[in-house]
């Protein structure tokens, strides 16, 4: 049976596409059979962060209604043979998007996925409740700046209530928080939250941080997840935080400042 | 419970002294007048938040309802809510007929000093529409104090979070106390009857004594709140003074004024 794992965050721009492309890819790359969806219905974006925009011919929405199977919609990635991408539709709305299509697509995925990423469209309106409500985990991607703490905030409150583990009185969603964007240079000097600023705020499980970086927009441009740029900082943060998902125990990194400051300035010159 | 069927004031000054007190109440504003289709809605919202509703007393409002639809069945309607666990004690608006059944059930029919017409018609019922500072009259009726009993109960019960209450969420320990073990995160509602007690950080609003009772308190570990209220005595983030914040408090009422104690 598959793990649903949901990426949100409640505010936009905060790195929840880049995320699951990258997460997926990690899964994917250590011999896990992973679907990632993009639930962002009408701002379709998961497919050009994962390169394989050129390659969509039917969408989630199809399937939803039916008009496609599964098999037709989803995507192999050309990189690794255990990474499938559905993508979203770009013509249609969130409103296309059932509980009940939702659930019956799933449960499919579910009979020969080990993982099923969702990567939740901002906002918590229709689209962002419909990609958590089937979810075991949740991933919550939170940037170091108040207002992206206080929709995540938001965001983990609805997922206690609103979805169907809550419904159910299941055993709740396993909720992760994931820092993004973080740059320890300004935190250092007070201009950006630190990680234990926002930890004292969400007490969340913080299942890694991810530093700001060149690394990231070049991979979207050029359709590689960044986890794939394995000499970047970013990449090896995000391979760090696939492990740690997994399971694994690994030291967090990229939260301070580089220590070698003090020796290259004795070494100067 | 009292019913007052008489015209607003006509009877006022023969026994007693007509007075006022306000209190938050949810409302469920019919918008059909058919109880089977507000049962198939209520049903489902209840179902996100069960103690939210559970011995909360609720006003129906049939002011919405279009004059002459003195069809709805309130007999029905008033089961559904208690099988709910909700307890139904008035009604507001409405005509002749309706206050008639409403007597013969002994709800209250409740004379509004104002009423709200500004309000969205979409989302009627339900926790989000519970609206604050309603002026709830007491009827001039000849056994105040019953007219009340469904609001004060005390000693009813309490209530336990151990999870984080997020913003958004909204927390009513209906006739008891609340009791948080957790942190409370800015934008999110703690209301009780009773005492408020949180153990994690308090950076949302804390409202105790939600049914007027003015000896409520609100003890907390570490005061960051953005409002503190005591029986709708409040003072906002603002107007606290620094060396309160973050420190374990003690808030409560004082000759009707909201004091904030280091404990």
């Amino acid at each position: 049976m598959a793990r649903i794992i949901v990426i949100t965050s409640g505010k936009g721009g905060v790195g929840k596409t880049t995320t699951s492309a990258a997460l997926a890819m990690g899964l994917a790359q250590r011999g896990k059979r992973t679907v990632v969806i993009d639930f962002d219905v009408g701002l379709r974006n998961l497919d050009l962060i994962m390169g394989c925009e050129r390659r969509v011919v039917y969408d989630f929405i199809n399937v939803i209604n039916q008009e496609a199977n599964l098999n037709q919609a989803l995507i192999r990635d050309k990189r690794c043979d255990h990474l499938y991408v559905l993508p979203a539709s770009q013509t249609r709305d969130k409103d296309a998007l059932t509980k009940e299509g939702v659930g019956r697509v799933l449960e499919e995925l579910a009979q020969s996925y080990d993982f099923i990423v969702c990567d939740s469209p901002a906002g918590i309106e229709h689209g962002a409740t419909m990609a958590m409500y089937y979810a075991d985990d949740a991933i919550v991607v939170t940037n170091p700046e108040v207002s992206s703490v206080r929709d995540s905030d938001r965001m983990l409150g609805i997922l206690s209530s609103r979805s169907r583990r809550a419904e159910n009185s299941d055993e709740p969603v396993r909720e992760f928080l994931l820092l993004t964007r973080y740059n320890a240079e300004r935190v250092e000097i007070g201009e950006m939250l630190s990680v234990e600023d926002v930890q004292e705020i969400l007490s969340l499980n913080l299942l890694g941080v991810i530093p700001e970086s060149k690394a990231v927009l070049n991979a979207s441009n050029s359709g590689i997840p960044v986890i794939l740029d394995r000499e970047s900082d970013a990449g090896q943060a995000y391979g760090d935080v696939v492990s740690r998902y997994l399971g694994e125990e690994v030291p967090h990194r990229f939260i301070h400042t580089e220590k070698k400051g003090f020796l290259s300035r004795i070494f100067r010159g | 419970m009292a019913v007052n069927p008489q015209k607003p004031g006509s009877d006022a000054l023969r026994s007693f002294e007509l007075k006022a007190a306000s209190f938050t109440l949810p409302i469920i504003r019919l918008l059909d007048e058919n109880v089977e289709a507000v049962a198939a809605r209520l049903g489902a919202k209840v179902e996100k938040a069960p103690d939210f509703f559970r011995n909360t007393p609720v006003v129906i409002d049939l002011t919405a309802l279009p004059s002459n639809s003195g069809a709805v069945e309130l007999p029905l309607l008033v089961g559904l809510l208690r099988g709910y666990g909700m307890i139904p004690f008035g009604v507001r608006g409405g005509d002749k007929e309706q206050h008639a059944t409403a007597e013969a059930l002994e709800l209250a029919v409740l004379r509004e000093s104002y009423v709200r017409r500004d309000r969205s018609p979409e989302d009627p019922k339900g926790s989000d529409a519970t609206e604050t500072a309603v002026e709830v009259e007491v009827p001039a009726s000849s056994v105040p104090i019953k007219t009340l009993a469904p609001v004060r109960r005390p000693n009813q019960g309490f209530m336990l979070v151990t999870r984080p209450v997020r913003s958004g969420q909204r927390v009513y320990a209906a006739g008891g106390d609340l009791t948080v073990s957790a942190a409370v995160s800015s934008g999110a509602e703690l209301m009780a009857d009773g005492n408020i007690h949180v153990y994690g950080p308090l950076r949302g609003r804390a409202l105790a004594g939600m049914n007027g009772n003015t000896e409520a308190r609100i003890f907390c570990q570490d005061l960051q709140a953005e409002l503190v209220s005591i029986a709708g005595h409040y003072r906002v983030s603002e107007n606290i003074p620094i060396e309160l914040r973050g420190v374990p408090v003690q808030i409560f009422l004082d000759q009707k004024l909201l004091r904030i104690e280091k404990l």
